[in-house]
C-alpha cells in the first residue's frame, strides 16, 4: 500500500518487469516447497495426501500409460462438438433477436425465462430424454455454451449504431449485402465475448456431464477414477489438465478474435461482456 | 427498419379529444404487448398438454402439465419443497458471503497496490484457470460429502468473478476524481473512502453479480453431485424414481429462485449507486 492508489511514477522498464516476475514467481515457488517439505518431514501422510513428486510421477506414468491422452482428446471432441451445435444455434437464435424486432418480443422473454433456470438443472430431465451416453452429454454442452452466445449476439447485432444503418439505406443495400457489409462486422466483437464466455461454460459442462452422466472416457473421468481409487496424485494431474485446456482454449480464442478483429481500429471499446 | 415511422395520422392535429377509434388502437396496442410474449410459453404449454392426453410420449418421459403443478402445489403444501429450498438457499448464502468477502478482499488488495498485484496475480490466475467444477474430485477428498464441500465450492465460484471485477473497479476509478481530491487534500482515509471504494461499486456489483449466479449454478451441480437434501437432491431423487413431474417442479423453482437473487442483487444494486448521474451509471453497467 506503500504508493496508496496508484501515482504515476518514473517508468522502470528494465529492472520493473524482473521485479515483477519475481514477485510473482515468489509465492507458488513459496508454496511448492512448504507443500514439499511437509510430505518430507511426514507431516502428512502420503498415502492420502500426495507429495509434489508423486504428483509429478503420476503425470508420467499416466501419460506414458496413455491414460491421459485419449481421456484427453475424447473430452475435447465432446467439447468441440457441443460448443460447434451450441455457438450455431445460439448465432441463430441472437440474429434473429437482435434483428427483428417481432422475434424478440415473440421470443426474447421466453428465452430469458429459461435462461433463469441454472443450466445443471436440465441434467436430470436431458438423461431421462436422451439417456446417460454421448448424445446426452453432447446436447447438455451445447446447451452451456448457447446461453451466452445467444445474449451476446443478440446484444450485438441489435446495438450496431443507427448512424450505419441510415448510411446502409442510402446506399439501398440490398438485405444480403446489409448483413455482410454492416451488421455482422458490427457485431463481432460482442459475438466474440460470447464465445469467450460458451467456451468457459462448455468446458465446465464437459466435466459436469462427465462427472454426471455415464462413464466414457475423459478428463472429469480420470478425476472420479482417482478419487474413487484415493490417488489424489491423479486427482490433482486432473485439475492441471483441467486448468491447461481452460487456458488453452481461452488463449485460442483471443488469437482467433484478434485476427478476425484486425481491422478494427482499436479505439472502438469493447461492448459489455453479459452473461 | 427505420422508415415508416411517420404516418400520416400522427399530423392531424385538429381532432384534440382522442377518438374512439384512437383509443382503441392503443388499447389493441398494449394488448399485443402482453399477449406476444405469452404466445410461446402458451404454444409450448398446448403442445405439452396435447402430447400427455393423447400419449404421444409415455408420462414416465413426459408427464403432463397439470401433474406437474400438482406435484408442484402439493409440495408446496406439505412443506417439504421449502425444507429443500432453505437449505439450499442456506448453502448459497455461506458459500456467497465466504467467497464474495474473500474476493472483494483480494481484489481491493490488488487493486489498490501494485505490488500485491505482482505477487499474488500470476498464482491467482493460474487458479482461476481451473473450472469450478475441476475441483470437485479434490474438494471430495480432503473435505468429504458434507456440507463444508459445498459451502466451498460455492465460495470458490463466487471467488473468481468477484475478485477480478473489484480489481478493475477500483482500477477503473477516473484519474479525475484521485487528482481532484488530491487537490482537496483529501487524507489517504477520505480517499480511500469517499472516492475509490465508491467508484469502483459499479464494476464491483458487476462481479457480485455474476458471482451469485455462478454460486447457484455450483450450488445445483454439487447437490446433484453429492447431497441428500437441497432442490438439487430433488432434483436427482425425482430423476431416480422417475417421477418427472417431481424434476420438472424442481426446474421451475430453480429458475425461480435463480431470477430472485438476480433481482435481489440488482435492487441492491440500484440503491447503492444512486449517487451517480445517470449517464454514468449507464456507462458503469456497461464496464
Amino acid at each position: 500500500m506503500s504508493g496508496g492508489v496508484q501515482l504515476a511514477r518514473a517508468p522502470q522498464p528494465w529492472s520493473g518487469a524482473l521485479r515483477q516476475t519475481g514477485r510473482g514467481v515468489l509465492l507458488p515457488v513459496v508454496l511448492l516447497a512448504i507443500w514439499f517439505g511437509c510430505a518430507r518431514l511426514g507431516l502428512f501422510n502420503t498415502r492420502l495426501i500426495s507429495s509434489p513428486e508423486q504428483v509429478f510421477s503420476a503425470a508420467v506414468r499416466e501419460y506414458r500409460g496413455g491414460a491421459i491422452v485419449t481421456p484427453l482428446l475424447s473430452s475435447l471432441a465432446r467439447n468441440l462438438v457441443g460448443l460447434a451445435i451450441g455457438t450455431a444455434f445460439g448465432l441463430l437464435l441472437g440474429a434473429l433477436l437482435g434483428a427483428s424486432h417481432a422475434a424478440a418480443r415473440l421470443l426474447g422473454p421466453s428465452f430469458n425465462a429459461a435462461r433463469q433456470v441454472a443450466v445443471f438443472a436440465w441434467l436430470p430431465l436431458i438423461s431421462v430424454w436422451l439417456g446417460v451416453g454421448e448424445p446426452a452429454k453432447i446436447a447438455f454442452i451445447a446447451l452451456c455454451a448457447f446461453y451466452p452466445v445467444v445474449i451476446n449476439t443478440w446484444d450485438g447485432v441489435r446495438s450496431v449504431s443507427h448512424t450505419l444503418h441510415e448510411v446502409a439505406d442510402v446506399y439501398a443495400l440490398s438485405r444480403f449485402q446489409r448483413w455482410r457489409a454492416l451488421i455482422v462486422p458490427g457485431s463481432m466483437p460482442a459475438v466474440f465475448a460470447g464465445l469467450r464466455l460458451a467456451l468457459i461454460y462448455a468446458w465446465l459442462g464437459t466435466l459436469g456431464a462427465e462427472y454426471l452422466l455415464a462413464a466414457a472416457p475423459g478428463i472429469g473421468n480420470l478425476m472420479t477414477e482417482g478419487r474413487e481409487a484415493l490417488a489424489m496424485d491423479k486427482v490433482l494431474v486432473g485439475v492441471a489438465i483441467a486448468g491447461g485446456v481452460g487456458a488453452l482454449l481461452a488463449a485460442g480464442a483471443a488469437r482467433l478474435e484478434r485476427r478476425v478483429l484486425r481491422w478494427r481500429p482499436s479505439n472502438i471499446v469493447n461492448p459489455k461482456e453479459a452473461t | 427498419m427505420l422508415e415508416a415511422e411517420l404516418p400520416l395520422q400522427s399530423i392531424d392535429l385538429r381532432s384534440r379529444p382522442l377518438p374512439v377509434s384512437r383509443r382503441l388502437r392503443e388499447l389493441r396496442t398494449v394488448l399485443v404487448h402482453i399477449s406476444v410474449p405469452l404466445l410461446v410459453p402458451c404454444a409450448i404449454l398446448g403442445l405439452w398438454a396435447l402430447a400427455a392426453h393423447n400419449a404421444w410420449v409415455a408420462p414416465q418421459i413426459l408427464p403432463a402439465p397439470e401433474v406437474v403443478a400438482a406435484t408442484l402445489l402439493e409440495q408446496l403444501r406439505s412443506g417439504e419443497l421449502l425444507g429443500h429450498v432453505l437449505i439450499s438457499l442456506g448453502r448459497v448464502a455461506g458459500g456467497f458471503v465466504l467467497g464474495g468477502m474473500i474476493g472483494l478482499a483480494l481484489g481491493a488488495a490488488m487493486g489498490l497496490s501494485r505490488r500485491v498485484e505482482h505477487y499474488l496475480s500470476p498464482l491467482f490466475t493460474a487458479f482461476s484457470q481451473v473450472p469450478v467444477l475441476g475441483w470437485v474430485p479434490l474438494a471430495m477428498m480432503l473435505l468429504g460429502i458434507g456440507e463444508s464441500l459445498k459451502v466451498v465450492l460455492i465460495a470458490l465460484a463466487a471467488l473468481v468473478p468477484v475478485t477480478i471485477n473489484t480489481l478493475h473497479g477500483i482500477r477503473a476509478v477516473p484519474r479525475a476524481y484521485v487528482e481532484l481530491a488530491e487537490t482537496l487534500r483529501f487524507s489517504r482515509r477520505q480517499l480511500l473512502f469517499r472516492v475509490v471504494l465508491p467508484g469502483a461499486v459499479p464494476a464491483t456489483f458487476v462481479g457480485l453479480r455474476y458471482g451469485l449466479s455462478q454460486a447457484w449454478l455450483s450450488l445445483v451441480t454439487v447437490e446433484l453431485l453429492a447431497s441428500s437434501e437441497g432442490l438439487g437432491f430433488l432434483l436427482v431423487w425425482g430423476r431416480q424414481l422417475f417421477q418427472l413431474d417431481l424434476v420438472l417442479s424442481a426446474i421451475v423453482v430453480v429458475g425461480l429462485i435463480g431470477l430472485a437473487l438476480d433481482q435481489g442483487i440488482a435492487r441492491i444494486e440500484a440503491r447503492l449507486l444512486r449517487w451517480q448521474p445517470t449517464a454514468a451509471a449507464a456507462a458503469g453497467r456497461r464496464a
